[in-house]
Protein backbone atom coordinates (compact mmCIF):
# COMPACT_ATOMS: atom_id res chain seq x y z
CA UNK A 1 0.00 0.00 0.00
CA UNK A 2 2.50 2.46 0.93
CA UNK A 3 5.02 1.86 -1.91
CA UNK A 4 6.31 4.59 -3.92
CA UNK A 5 6.07 7.01 -0.52
CA UNK A 6 8.75 7.71 1.02
CA UNK A 7 8.33 8.45 4.58
CA UNK A 8 12.32 9.58 5.19
CA UNK A 9 11.22 12.97 3.95
CA UNK A 10 9.26 13.95 7.43
CA UNK A 11 12.76 12.60 9.31
CA UNK A 12 14.85 14.54 7.05
CA UNK A 13 12.88 17.68 7.30
CA UNK A 14 12.07 17.36 10.83
CA UNK A 15 14.45 20.68 12.23
CA UNK A 16 13.31 22.28 9.65
CA UNK A 17 9.46 21.97 10.10
CA UNK A 18 9.68 22.31 14.24
CA UNK A 19 12.50 24.91 14.91
CA UNK A 20 11.59 27.38 12.20
CA UNK A 21 7.54 26.09 11.50
CA UNK A 22 6.62 25.16 14.60
CA UNK A 23 8.64 28.19 16.60
CA UNK A 24 6.85 30.64 14.35
CA UNK A 25 3.51 28.72 14.30
CA UNK A 26 3.51 28.82 18.23
CA UNK A 27 5.26 32.22 18.98
CA UNK A 28 2.52 33.35 17.14
CA UNK A 29 -0.31 31.83 18.38
CA UNK A 30 1.03 32.82 22.40
CA UNK A 31 1.31 36.48 21.10
CA UNK A 32 -2.38 36.48 19.17
CA UNK A 33 -3.65 34.75 22.76
CA UNK A 34 -1.84 37.25 24.92
CA UNK A 35 -2.72 40.52 22.74
CA UNK A 36 -6.45 39.40 22.06
CA UNK A 37 -7.35 38.66 25.29
CA UNK A 38 -6.05 42.30 26.98
CA UNK A 39 -7.49 44.11 23.79
CA UNK A 40 -10.82 41.51 24.21
CA UNK A 41 -11.31 42.19 27.56
CA UNK A 42 -10.87 45.90 26.44
CA UNK A 43 -13.76 45.17 24.30
CA UNK A 44 -15.58 43.76 26.10
CA UNK A 45 -15.45 46.65 29.01
CA UNK A 46 -16.34 48.95 26.20
CA UNK A 47 -19.33 46.43 24.79
CA UNK A 48 -20.61 46.44 28.55
CA UNK A 49 -20.04 49.95 29.13
CA UNK A 50 -23.60 52.52 29.73
CA UNK A 51 -21.51 54.80 27.54
CA UNK A 52 -22.74 54.43 23.72
CA UNK A 53 -19.99 56.61 23.02
CA UNK A 54 -18.17 53.26 23.78
CA UNK A 55 -20.12 50.39 23.22
CA UNK A 56 -21.37 50.85 20.27
CA UNK A 57 -17.72 51.04 18.25
CA UNK A 58 -17.14 47.87 20.04
CA UNK A 59 -19.70 45.97 19.29
CA UNK A 60 -19.50 47.13 15.30
CA UNK A 61 -15.72 45.70 15.56
CA UNK A 62 -16.81 42.56 16.96
CA UNK A 63 -19.66 41.93 14.65
CA UNK A 64 -17.29 43.15 11.41
CA UNK A 65 -14.61 41.13 12.54
CA UNK A 66 -16.38 37.85 13.32
CA UNK A 67 -18.46 38.39 9.53
CA UNK A 68 -15.56 38.10 7.74
CA UNK A 69 -13.35 35.33 6.48
CA UNK A 70 -9.86 35.08 8.41
CA UNK A 71 -7.93 34.36 5.11
CA UNK A 72 -9.46 37.77 3.72
CA UNK A 73 -8.48 40.18 7.04
CA UNK A 74 -4.78 38.17 6.85
CA UNK A 75 -4.27 39.61 2.96
CA UNK A 76 -5.92 42.73 3.74
CA UNK A 77 -3.82 43.59 6.36
CA UNK A 78 -0.73 41.97 4.72
CA UNK A 79 -1.29 44.79 2.20
CA UNK A 80 -3.08 47.79 4.22
CA UNK A 81 -0.90 47.68 7.37
CA UNK A 82 2.37 49.49 5.65
CA UNK A 83 -0.13 52.13 3.83
CA UNK A 84 -1.65 52.51 7.60
CA UNK A 85 2.07 52.85 9.52
CA UNK A 86 2.43 55.44 6.82
CA UNK A 87 -0.42 57.10 7.65
CA UNK A 88 0.49 56.89 11.33
CA UNK A 89 3.99 58.24 11.86
CA UNK A 90 3.48 60.56 8.29
CA UNK A 91 6.25 58.69 6.08
CA UNK A 92 5.59 59.65 2.26
CA UNK A 93 6.66 55.78 1.37
CA UNK A 94 4.63 52.51 2.80
CA UNK A 95 6.10 51.33 6.21
CA UNK A 96 7.82 47.93 5.77
CA UNK A 97 6.37 45.85 8.36
CA UNK A 98 7.57 42.16 7.70
CA UNK A 99 5.28 39.45 7.68
CA UNK A 100 5.71 38.43 11.26
CA UNK A 101 4.57 41.71 12.85
CA UNK A 102 1.59 41.78 10.36
CA UNK A 103 0.81 38.73 11.04
CA UNK A 104 0.87 39.34 14.83
CA UNK A 105 -1.06 42.41 14.13
CA UNK A 106 -4.07 40.78 12.37
CA UNK A 107 -4.26 37.79 14.54
CA UNK A 108 -4.37 39.82 17.90
CA UNK A 109 -7.09 42.70 16.47
CA UNK A 110 -8.88 39.34 14.54
CA UNK A 111 -9.15 37.14 17.92
CA UNK A 112 -9.97 39.62 19.90
CA UNK A 113 -13.14 39.81 18.76
CA UNK A 114 -13.68 35.96 19.96
CA UNK A 115 -11.79 36.77 22.92
CA UNK A 116 -14.27 39.94 23.71
CA UNK A 117 -17.18 38.05 23.88
CA UNK A 118 -16.05 35.11 25.77
CA UNK A 119 -14.81 37.69 28.39
CA UNK A 120 -18.33 39.68 28.72
CA UNK A 121 -19.75 36.46 29.29
CA UNK A 122 -17.52 36.04 31.64
CA UNK A 123 -18.02 39.63 33.29
CA UNK A 124 -22.09 38.61 32.99
CA UNK A 125 -21.67 35.90 35.07
CA UNK A 126 -20.00 37.91 37.99
CA UNK A 127 -22.97 38.47 40.51
CA UNK A 128 -23.58 41.80 40.67
CA UNK A 129 -23.89 41.90 44.90
CA UNK A 130 -19.71 41.75 44.01
CA UNK A 131 -19.72 44.87 42.18
CA UNK A 132 -21.45 46.50 45.16
CA UNK A 133 -19.19 45.16 47.72
CA UNK A 134 -16.19 46.58 45.86
CA UNK A 135 -18.25 50.01 45.90
CA UNK A 136 -19.04 49.48 49.28
CA UNK A 137 -15.60 49.51 50.22
CA UNK A 138 -14.82 52.70 48.28
CA UNK A 139 -13.28 50.96 45.17
CA UNK A 140 -13.37 53.07 41.88
CA UNK A 141 -14.89 51.18 38.79
CA UNK A 142 -10.97 50.45 37.76
CA UNK A 143 -10.20 49.08 41.17
CA UNK A 144 -13.81 47.15 41.50
CA UNK A 145 -12.56 45.46 37.54
CA UNK A 146 -9.12 44.80 38.33
CA UNK A 147 -9.11 43.18 41.36
CA UNK A 148 -12.39 41.86 42.17
CA UNK A 149 -14.75 41.07 38.59
CA UNK A 150 -12.07 40.25 36.06
CA UNK A 151 -9.79 37.97 38.38
CA UNK A 152 -13.06 36.06 38.84
CA UNK A 153 -14.04 36.51 35.45
CA UNK A 154 -10.99 35.03 34.14
CA UNK A 155 -10.91 31.98 36.32
CA UNK A 156 -14.73 31.21 35.21
CA UNK A 157 -13.41 31.63 31.78
CA UNK A 158 -10.76 30.08 31.22
CA UNK A 159 -11.42 26.65 29.97
CA UNK A 160 -13.64 28.85 27.39
CA UNK A 161 -10.57 31.08 26.67
CA UNK A 162 -8.13 28.21 26.28
CA UNK A 163 -10.74 26.24 23.98
CA UNK A 164 -10.60 29.26 21.61
CA UNK A 165 -6.46 29.58 21.33
CA UNK A 166 -6.80 25.97 20.32
CA UNK A 167 -8.92 27.21 17.20
CA UNK A 168 -6.64 29.92 16.78
CA UNK A 169 -3.50 26.94 17.17
CA UNK A 170 -5.12 25.93 13.82
CA UNK A 171 -6.22 29.00 12.16
CA UNK A 172 -2.31 30.55 12.14
CA UNK A 173 -1.94 27.87 9.57
CA UNK A 174 -3.74 30.21 6.93
CA UNK A 175 -0.45 32.45 7.13
CA UNK A 176 1.07 30.44 4.50
CA UNK A 177 -1.64 32.75 2.12
CA UNK A 178 1.39 35.27 2.23
CA UNK A 179 4.02 32.80 2.34
CA UNK A 180 5.18 32.79 5.52
CA UNK A 181 7.16 29.55 6.78
CA UNK A 182 4.66 28.71 10.01
CA UNK A 183 4.50 24.71 10.30
CA UNK A 184 2.35 24.04 7.47
CA UNK A 185 4.30 26.95 5.09
CA UNK A 186 7.22 25.10 6.04
CA UNK A 187 5.63 21.17 5.60
CA UNK A 188 4.14 22.74 2.13
CA UNK A 189 7.46 23.95 1.05
CA UNK A 190 9.13 20.75 1.40
CA UNK A 191 6.16 18.84 0.19
CA UNK A 192 6.52 20.85 -3.60
CA UNK A 193 10.29 20.56 -3.41
CA UNK A 194 10.44 16.89 -2.96
CA UNK A 195 7.20 16.14 -4.73
CA UNK A 196 6.49 14.62 -1.54
CA UNK A 197 2.62 15.95 -0.86
CA UNK A 198 0.80 12.76 0.96
CA UNK A 199 3.39 12.25 3.43
CA UNK A 200 4.08 15.94 4.71
CA UNK A 201 0.41 17.12 4.70
CA UNK A 202 -0.42 13.66 6.44
CA UNK A 203 2.09 14.79 9.17
CA UNK A 204 1.31 18.10 9.08
CA UNK A 205 -2.55 17.02 9.99
CA UNK A 206 -1.06 14.04 12.21
CA UNK A 207 1.25 17.19 14.53
CA UNK A 208 -1.88 19.38 14.66
CA UNK A 209 -4.34 17.02 15.91
CA UNK A 210 -1.42 15.92 18.30
CA UNK A 211 -0.98 19.09 19.51
CA UNK A 212 -4.64 19.94 19.78
CA UNK A 213 -5.77 16.98 21.27
CA UNK A 214 -3.31 17.41 24.02
CA UNK A 215 -4.25 21.06 24.55
CA UNK A 216 -7.84 19.90 25.37
CA UNK A 217 -6.76 17.50 27.76
CA UNK A 218 -4.98 20.12 29.46
CA UNK A 219 -7.98 22.16 29.17
CA UNK A 220 -10.04 19.31 30.87
CA UNK A 221 -7.79 19.05 33.81
CA UNK A 222 -7.31 22.65 34.38
CA UNK A 223 -10.74 23.16 34.36
CA UNK A 224 -11.17 20.89 37.54
CA UNK A 225 -8.35 22.61 39.54
CA UNK A 226 -9.44 26.43 38.38
CA UNK A 227 -12.80 26.18 40.03
CA UNK A 228 -13.62 28.70 42.35
CA UNK A 229 -14.81 27.18 45.95
CA UNK A 230 -18.18 28.55 46.40
CA UNK B 1 -27.19 64.60 68.90
CA UNK B 2 -26.47 65.71 65.34
CA UNK B 3 -27.75 63.76 62.92
CA UNK B 4 -24.96 61.19 60.96
CA UNK B 5 -27.57 60.43 57.71
CA UNK B 6 -30.14 62.43 56.71
CA UNK B 7 -32.99 61.48 54.11
CA UNK B 8 -35.15 63.76 52.54
CA UNK B 9 -38.18 63.29 50.69
CA UNK B 10 -36.29 60.44 48.48
CA UNK B 11 -37.89 59.43 45.16
CA UNK B 12 -37.20 56.45 43.40
CA UNK B 13 -39.15 55.02 40.03
CA UNK B 14 -38.07 51.80 38.11
CA UNK B 15 -39.67 53.32 34.96
CA UNK B 16 -43.16 54.05 36.38
CA UNK B 17 -43.16 52.24 39.35
CA UNK B 18 -41.98 54.07 42.19
CA UNK B 19 -40.58 52.20 44.61
CA UNK B 20 -40.02 54.90 47.22
CA UNK B 21 -42.48 57.44 48.24
CA UNK B 22 -40.97 60.62 49.85
CA UNK B 23 -39.01 58.90 52.65
CA UNK B 24 -37.87 61.27 55.34
CA UNK B 25 -35.91 60.19 57.92
CA UNK B 26 -32.55 60.23 59.56
CA UNK B 27 -29.96 58.63 61.90
CA UNK B 28 -28.09 60.60 64.72
CA UNK B 29 -24.33 60.06 65.84
CA UNK B 30 -24.45 56.69 68.28
CA UNK B 31 -28.14 55.35 67.09
CA UNK B 32 -29.06 52.30 65.82
CA UNK B 33 -32.24 52.55 64.03
CA UNK B 34 -34.11 49.26 62.54
CA UNK B 35 -35.90 49.23 59.15
CA UNK B 36 -38.16 46.97 58.60
CA UNK B 37 -41.84 46.15 56.45
CA UNK B 38 -43.33 43.40 54.52
CA UNK B 39 -41.42 42.37 51.35
CA UNK B 40 -41.11 44.62 48.80
CA UNK B 41 -41.56 47.49 50.83
CA UNK B 42 -38.46 49.08 49.79
CA UNK B 43 -36.85 48.75 52.53
CA UNK B 44 -33.18 47.43 50.75
CA UNK B 45 -33.57 50.14 48.45
CA UNK B 46 -33.64 52.69 50.79
CA UNK B 47 -30.60 51.48 52.92
CA UNK B 48 -28.57 51.41 49.18
CA UNK B 49 -29.50 54.86 48.76
CA UNK B 50 -27.39 55.75 51.86
CA UNK B 51 -24.10 54.92 49.85
CA UNK B 52 -25.34 55.94 46.80
CA UNK B 53 -25.57 52.04 45.46
CA UNK B 54 -29.22 52.87 44.52
CA UNK B 55 -29.60 56.06 42.49
CA UNK B 56 -32.82 58.20 43.01
CA UNK B 57 -34.44 60.40 41.38
CA UNK B 58 -35.81 62.87 43.75
CA UNK B 59 -34.79 64.42 47.39
CA UNK B 60 -31.65 64.10 49.01
CA UNK B 61 -29.42 61.78 51.37
CA UNK B 62 -26.90 63.97 53.19
CA UNK B 63 -24.60 61.72 55.08
CA UNK B 64 -21.93 63.22 57.49
CA UNK B 65 -22.91 66.90 55.86
CA UNK B 66 -21.93 65.31 52.52
CA UNK B 67 -24.67 65.15 49.81
CA UNK B 68 -24.61 61.52 47.81
CA UNK B 69 -26.15 62.76 45.04
CA UNK B 70 -24.36 65.75 44.43
CA UNK B 71 -21.97 66.45 41.17
CA UNK B 72 -19.11 66.83 43.43
CA UNK B 73 -19.38 64.72 45.85
CA UNK B 74 -16.85 61.67 45.72
CA UNK B 75 -18.94 58.96 46.35
CA UNK B 76 -16.07 56.69 46.35
CA UNK B 77 -14.52 58.61 49.24
CA UNK B 78 -17.80 58.81 50.89
CA UNK B 79 -18.76 55.23 50.89
CA UNK B 80 -15.44 53.76 52.22
CA UNK B 81 -16.34 55.87 55.20
CA UNK B 82 -20.05 53.76 55.19
CA UNK B 83 -19.66 50.12 56.74
CA UNK B 84 -22.02 48.16 54.51
CA UNK B 85 -22.92 44.48 54.84
CA UNK B 86 -25.03 42.76 52.60
CA UNK B 87 -27.80 39.63 52.58
CA UNK B 88 -25.51 37.41 50.72
CA UNK B 89 -22.15 38.50 51.75
CA UNK B 90 -20.57 39.08 48.88
CA UNK B 91 -17.30 38.15 50.30
CA UNK B 92 -14.85 37.76 47.15
CA UNK B 93 -14.52 34.07 46.42
CA UNK B 94 -11.14 34.19 45.01
CA UNK B 95 -9.54 35.64 48.33
CA UNK B 96 -8.43 34.66 51.29
CA UNK B 97 -10.12 35.55 53.94
CA UNK B 98 -6.98 38.11 55.18
CA UNK B 99 -7.25 39.60 51.45
CA UNK B 100 -10.87 40.01 51.84
CA UNK B 101 -10.05 41.95 55.31
CA UNK B 102 -7.26 44.24 53.58
CA UNK B 103 -8.30 45.01 50.38
CA UNK B 104 -9.97 47.92 50.63
CA UNK B 105 -7.71 49.31 53.59
CA UNK B 106 -4.40 49.15 50.97
CA UNK B 107 -6.23 50.28 47.75
CA UNK B 108 -8.73 52.94 48.82
CA UNK B 109 -7.26 54.15 52.26
CA UNK B 110 -3.56 53.77 51.58
CA UNK B 111 -2.52 51.50 54.48
CA UNK B 112 0.59 49.56 54.19
CA UNK B 113 0.08 45.59 53.86
CA UNK B 114 1.54 44.68 56.89
CA UNK B 115 -0.49 47.43 59.17
CA UNK B 116 -3.95 46.49 56.87
CA UNK B 117 -2.81 42.88 58.03
CA UNK B 118 -2.79 43.66 61.54
CA UNK B 119 -5.93 45.61 61.89
CA UNK B 120 -8.02 43.00 60.08
CA UNK B 121 -6.69 40.14 61.85
CA UNK B 122 -7.60 42.42 64.81
CA UNK B 123 -11.25 42.36 63.57
CA UNK B 124 -11.43 38.82 62.43
CA UNK B 125 -10.26 37.38 66.18
CA UNK B 126 -13.14 40.00 67.36
CA UNK B 127 -15.65 37.91 65.13
CA UNK B 128 -13.81 34.88 66.92
CA UNK B 129 -12.26 33.50 63.14
CA UNK B 130 -8.91 33.87 63.89
CA UNK B 131 -8.23 30.38 62.76
CA UNK B 132 -10.07 31.11 59.16
CA UNK B 133 -7.80 33.59 58.07
CA UNK B 134 -5.46 31.60 55.96
CA UNK B 135 -9.39 30.25 54.19
CA UNK B 136 -11.03 31.16 51.21
CA UNK B 137 -14.82 32.18 51.57
CA UNK B 138 -16.40 29.00 50.04
CA UNK B 139 -15.11 27.34 53.00
CA UNK B 140 -16.62 28.74 56.03
CA UNK B 141 -20.35 28.49 56.60
CA UNK B 142 -22.90 30.76 55.95
CA UNK B 143 -22.52 32.75 59.55
CA UNK B 144 -18.75 32.92 59.25
CA UNK B 145 -18.96 34.17 56.25
CA UNK B 146 -21.13 37.15 57.55
CA UNK B 147 -19.32 37.88 60.56
CA UNK B 148 -16.03 38.02 57.58
CA UNK B 149 -18.12 40.25 56.14
CA UNK B 150 -18.49 42.46 59.30
CA UNK B 151 -15.54 42.71 59.98
CA UNK B 152 -14.35 43.73 56.39
CA UNK B 153 -16.50 46.54 56.70
CA UNK B 154 -15.71 47.58 59.89
CA UNK B 155 -11.44 47.85 58.74
CA UNK B 156 -12.25 50.30 57.00
CA UNK B 157 -13.02 52.49 60.74
CA UNK B 158 -16.26 53.45 59.01
CA UNK B 159 -18.11 56.48 60.80
CA UNK B 160 -21.08 54.22 60.17
CA UNK B 161 -22.79 50.85 59.34
CA UNK B 162 -25.88 49.65 57.28
CA UNK B 163 -26.87 46.27 57.29
CA UNK B 164 -29.13 45.01 54.24
CA UNK B 165 -30.97 41.64 55.70
CA UNK B 166 -27.99 40.44 57.28
CA UNK B 167 -29.08 37.16 58.34
CA UNK B 168 -31.90 36.31 55.83
CA UNK B 169 -29.56 34.21 54.00
CA UNK B 170 -28.72 32.04 56.83
CA UNK B 171 -29.83 28.51 58.65
CA UNK B 172 -31.62 29.27 61.70
CA UNK B 173 -29.09 28.44 63.96
CA UNK B 174 -26.27 30.89 62.81
CA UNK B 175 -28.20 33.66 62.90
CA UNK B 176 -27.46 34.31 66.75
CA UNK B 177 -23.58 34.15 66.26
CA UNK B 178 -24.18 37.09 63.34
CA UNK B 179 -26.47 39.14 65.56
CA UNK B 180 -24.31 38.95 68.47
CA UNK B 181 -21.70 40.49 66.89
CA UNK B 182 -23.94 43.05 65.85
CA UNK B 183 -25.49 43.31 69.62
CA UNK B 184 -22.09 44.04 70.61
CA UNK B 185 -21.48 46.66 67.81
CA UNK B 186 -24.37 48.14 68.66
CA UNK B 187 -23.30 48.63 72.82
CA UNK B 188 -19.94 50.13 71.79
CA UNK B 189 -22.11 53.02 70.32
CA UNK B 190 -21.88 52.41 66.12
CA UNK B 191 -23.84 54.38 64.24
CA UNK B 192 -25.94 51.62 62.73
CA UNK B 193 -29.02 51.71 60.21
CA UNK B 194 -30.46 47.98 60.08
CA UNK B 195 -32.73 46.51 57.48
CA UNK B 196 -34.01 43.25 59.24
CA UNK B 197 -36.87 41.39 60.61
CA UNK B 198 -35.30 40.19 63.46
CA UNK B 199 -37.56 41.78 65.93
CA UNK B 200 -36.07 40.56 68.67
CA UNK B 201 -32.93 42.09 67.75
CA UNK B 202 -34.78 45.43 67.32
CA UNK B 203 -36.15 45.09 70.65
CA UNK B 204 -32.76 44.45 72.08
CA UNK B 205 -30.66 47.45 71.09
CA UNK B 206 -32.62 49.72 68.38
CA UNK B 207 -33.67 53.08 69.55
CA UNK B 208 -35.56 53.97 66.50
CA UNK B 209 -37.95 51.74 64.54
CA UNK B 210 -38.71 52.74 61.53
CA UNK B 211 -41.52 50.77 59.88
CA UNK B 212 -42.01 50.62 55.90
CA UNK B 213 -45.03 49.50 53.16
CA UNK B 214 -45.43 49.82 49.75
CA UNK B 215 -42.49 52.24 49.38
CA UNK B 216 -43.33 54.66 52.01
CA UNK B 217 -42.38 55.51 55.21
CA UNK B 218 -45.59 54.37 57.51
CA UNK B 219 -44.15 54.99 60.92
CA UNK B 220 -40.90 56.29 62.41
CA UNK B 221 -41.02 55.77 66.21
CA UNK B 222 -39.13 55.46 69.24
CA UNK B 223 -38.59 51.75 69.86
CA UNK B 224 -40.96 51.13 72.74
CA UNK B 225 -43.52 53.85 70.87
CA UNK B 226 -43.46 51.10 67.58
CA UNK B 227 -43.85 47.67 69.74
CA UNK B 228 -45.73 49.24 72.66
CA UNK B 229 -48.42 51.61 70.73
CA UNK B 230 -47.93 51.66 67.23
CA UNK B 231 -50.32 54.00 65.58
CA UNK B 232 -50.81 52.54 61.88
CA UNK B 233 -52.83 49.54 60.96
CA UNK B 234 -50.42 48.58 58.85
CA UNK B 235 -47.78 48.44 61.58
CA UNK B 236 -50.37 46.73 63.80
CA UNK B 237 -50.98 43.80 61.06
CA UNK B 238 -47.31 43.75 60.33
CA UNK B 239 -46.32 43.24 64.26
CA UNK B 240 -49.51 40.21 64.41
CA UNK B 241 -47.79 39.03 61.47
CA UNK B 242 -44.21 38.59 62.93
CA UNK B 243 -44.55 38.09 66.27
CA UNK B 244 -47.07 35.58 66.81
CA UNK B 245 -46.51 31.94 64.47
Amino acid sequence: MFTGYDFDVIQRSLPYLFKEGMVFTLTLTGLAMVGGVVFGTMLAMMRLSRFPLLGIPAGAYVNLMRSVPLVLVIFWFYFLVPYIGAWIIGASRPVAVGAFLSCVITFTLFEAAYYCEIMRAGIQSIPRGQVAAGQALGLNYWQTMGYIVLPQAFRNMTPVLLTQTIILFQDTSLVYVISVTDFLGAAAKIANRDYRLVEMYTFAALVYFVVSLSLSYIVKRLQAKMAIIR
Amino acid sequence: MSAMIEMKNVSKWYGSFQVLKNCTTQVSKGEVVVVCGPSGSGKSTLIKCVNGLEPFQEGEVIVDGISVAAKNTNLSKLRSRIGMVFQNFELFPHLTITQNLTLGQIKVLGRSKEEATERGLKLLDRVGLMEQAAKYPGQLSGGQQQRVAIARALSMDPIAMLFDEPTSALDPEMINEVLDVMIELAKEGMTMMVVTHEMGFANKVAHRVVFMDQGEIVEDAMKDDFFGKPRSERAVQFLSKILHH
